[in-house]
């Protein structure tokens, strides 16, 4: 099979034209030697099978970042049949070098100026014949975006297949090609860009607006993503209750178990990610592809550069308030490994809707009505203040060694096909790569809450309940007791749980269940509880997300060891503290 | 802020991107970073004698934001300070 591959600059739309080409087939994928997965897809050029690669976008080939790396040695390892160079029609000038460079690789080239429908509007010529003559190389003019010009390509792809090797141009050669076929007016802006970057970059204004659009963002996904949440496990309840269990009701408990408490919670879990996958990749979707999260970057860097991030670590920083998940997923947009890895190490810490189900729940129990509000309040403080101070601690370790130079592009709509095919590429993603360990750590969870057999389910026989008494010179100097650390330990699946857990290992539910936490525990336990639900890991899905995007286990563990010890300190800080004063007042 | 930021900068004379308003319009003379970072500032079109102008600046020291050709790029002002640029004009009225 011919291998195609695409280089091109970031932003020349490669993802766009991978996504034209191939539509939904387009899959994510990791090869030897990469560090990064790459998107590919087969598709038919001519009379043969193909497979079209989309490499990361770059600036120079001779360069040491990350993806730069990642495109020389797919290069140098995969010996690819045709480069297919994608340019940014309107922007053609400053790609001299990267097209000499690729030139220069001994594969047979191929032009893409895309974009033609932006070079057209800011009213650019090109003579196409002109230039794929004077470079020796087919060239095409195309709208990856709008489809237009994409019978072209084939023909092109079909030529670029067929011919030798490009003979290596020099950049004097390729600007000189470009000098007589390319023409600029002397006044080409995106004048509706300008416009609207007044006002979303305004000296005072632009910060507000941002904050609004996040906040309108948040409460879209999540305001549309939680009843479509609340459907699906309403459906998996359903399943469950009306079909597996008197279906399984013939097999032995132990197994009943195993199916229906380790794999189908298993499958649930991973399910119950779903929708908020999509919609938070559709929303994404258009903040990227509109170009406003750049300009996000420029609005937030003064703030965020001190703590060793930029404006893009704080809009998934923000969205991790909904869920972690997508969230970490989100950071790919964040091409520099340090800064991506810093804002991945931060955003568990980010009070996402699950814990906070926890918390009304245990602060409905413990607290007035007037106090509530300041309660939840201070947890969402210590979220943000343990995630700023991730930040700052790391931000030493995880560097971010690129420079902070970031194209602008201009304002684009995003197109609805685009934006769902990228919703679904994200959640077909997280379902291959995250499944698998959700389910084993699911199932972890159900072997330590259920065994030794004839242990009742979450009772201090258990394993999980021998561990808790195990680790009770841990927990006892947090007011955390017994019962709760088992909580805990189910908090890990997610905390969703944490709540049936509770039910399950005091015997009760609904109010029976707050009159049961208030009898045992008082408000300062409570607080010290909730801190730490807070702060150690979110859950299992969180982990398996941050192994699937980092494919590094060290950098996992100490994701996940990090938060558990602030947790520690958090809450025996604060325990101490006020049980010394509550004595002492 | 030092003080040359606060006066207009003087035509040709040549200083730092950092120091250049809002709405001046400059050409680069040198650009004196790491071989990485003079890559990719000329992939985005910003090499000696290209011509720009600087469209903001955000607040509290954040980025500068400039326009060379049809590309606008955004940089920190510790990388600006290693582009030193000639004033031509400022066809904006500073704030």
């Amino acid at each position: 099979m011919k291998k195609i591959v695409l280089i091109g600059m970031p932003n020349s739309g490669k993802s766009s034209l991978l996504n034209r080409l191939t539509g939904s087939s387009a899959k994510v994928g990791n090869w030897p030697g990469l560090t990064v997965s790459v998107l590919s897809a087969k598709l038919i050029v001519g009379d043969q099978m193909a497979q079209l690669i989309d490499l990361p976008g770059i600036y120079d080939l001779s360069g040491f970042s990350e993806d730069e790396k990642v495109v020389t040695t797919y290069l140098n390892t995969q010996k690819p049949d045709l480069i297919v160079f994608m340019m940014n029609a309107s922007q053609a000038d400053r790609q001299t070098t990267l097209l000499s460079q690729v030139s220069a690789c001994g594969v047979p080239v191929a032009i893409v100026m895309n974009m033609a429908d932006e070079a057209h509007a800011l009213g650019i010529t090109i003579k196409v014949d002109a230039l794929s003559q004077k470079l020796g190389l087919p060239t095409c003019l195309l709208s990856a975006k709008y489809g237009q010009g994409t019978e072209q390509l084939q023909k092109l792809m079909r030529e670029g297949l067929k011919s030798g090797p490009a003979r290596t141009l020099s950049p004097a050669e390729v600007e000189h090609a470009l000098k007589g076929s390319v023409e600029v007016p002397a006044q080409a802006s995106h004048l509706l860009t300008e416009r609207i970057d007044k006002v979303l970059l305004h000296p005072w204004l632009g910060l507000p607006i941002f904050l609004g659009v996040m906040l309108l963002l948040f409460e879209g996904v999540f305001s549309i993503g939680k009843p479509m949440q609340d459907a699906m496990s309403w459906f998996f309840t359903n399943v469950r209750t009306q079909a597996l269990e008197p279906l399984f009701s013939g097999l032995p408990q132990l197994l009943q178990g195993l199916l229906l408490d380790g794999l189908y919670n298993g499958v649930s879990t991973v399910a119950s990610f779903v929708p908020l996958i999509i919609l938070f990749f559709l929303f994404l979707g258009v903040v990227e592809d509109t170009g406003y999260l750049s300009r996000a970057a420029y609005l937030m860097d003064a703030l965020m550069s001190k703590f060793g991030m930029d404006g893009r670590s704080f809009v998934m920083l923000l969205m991790g308030f909904g869920c972690n998940v997508p969230a970490l997923m989100g950071t790919r947009v964040i091409r520099s490994k340090g800064l991506r890895y810093l804002t991945m190490l931060s955003i568990p810490f980010s009070l996402c809707s699950a814990r906070l189900q926890v918390f009304v729940l245990f602060i409905a129990a413990m607290f007035t009505t007037e106090q509530a509000p300041w309660v939840l309040f201070s947890l969402y403080l210590v979220s943000i203040a343990m995630a700023m101070l991730t930040s700052l601690i790391f931000k030493n370790k995880y560097v971010n060694i690129d420079a902070f130079v970031l194209e602008i592009p201009p304002y684009r709509w995003p197109t609805f096909r685009q934006m769902v095919l990228k919703g679904w590429q994200e959640v077909r993603n997280f379902l291959l790569r995250t499944t698998r360990f959700i389910m084993l750590g699911v199932l972890l969870i159900w072997v330590l809450t259920n065994f030794p057999q004839g242990a009742a389910a979450g009772s201090s026989d258990t394993w999980a309940g021998q561990l808790s008494h195990w680790m009770a010179p841990l927990f006892n100097p947090l007011g955390i007791n017994e019962q709760l650390t088992i909580a805990l330990v189910f908090g890990f699946v997610a905390k969703e749980v944490v709540i049936g857990a509770l039910a399950v290992i005091y015997g009760h539910e609904g109010q029976a269940l707050i009159d049961a936490i208030v009898q045992n525990i008082d408000w300062i336990s409570a607080y010290s509880f909730m801190l730490f639900a807070l702060i150690y890991t979110p859950c299992v899905s969180t982990i398996a997300t941050i192994r699937s995007e980092t494919k590094s286990w060290a950098f996992t563990a100490l994701s996940v060891a990090w938060p558990m010890c602030v947790a520690w300190l958090v809450s025996f800080m604060f325990y101490q503290t006020a049980t010394w004063v509550h004595l002492h007042a | 802020m030092n003080a040359s930021y606060q006066q207009p900068s003087l035509l040709g004379s040549v200083f730092t991107l950092d120091h250049f308003l809002r709405g001046e319009h400059g050409t680069i003379t040198a650009i004196e970073t790491d071989v990485e970072l003079r890559q990719r500032l000329a992939a985005l079109g910003l090499r000696a004698g290209a011509t720009f102008q600087v469209l903001r600046k955000a607040g509290l020291g954040g980025p500068i934001h400039v326009r060379v050709g049809t590309t606008e790029v955004i940089m920190r002002l510790n990388e600006a300070k290693r582009i030193k640029a000639a004033s031509l004009l400022n066809d904006l009225a500073a704030p």
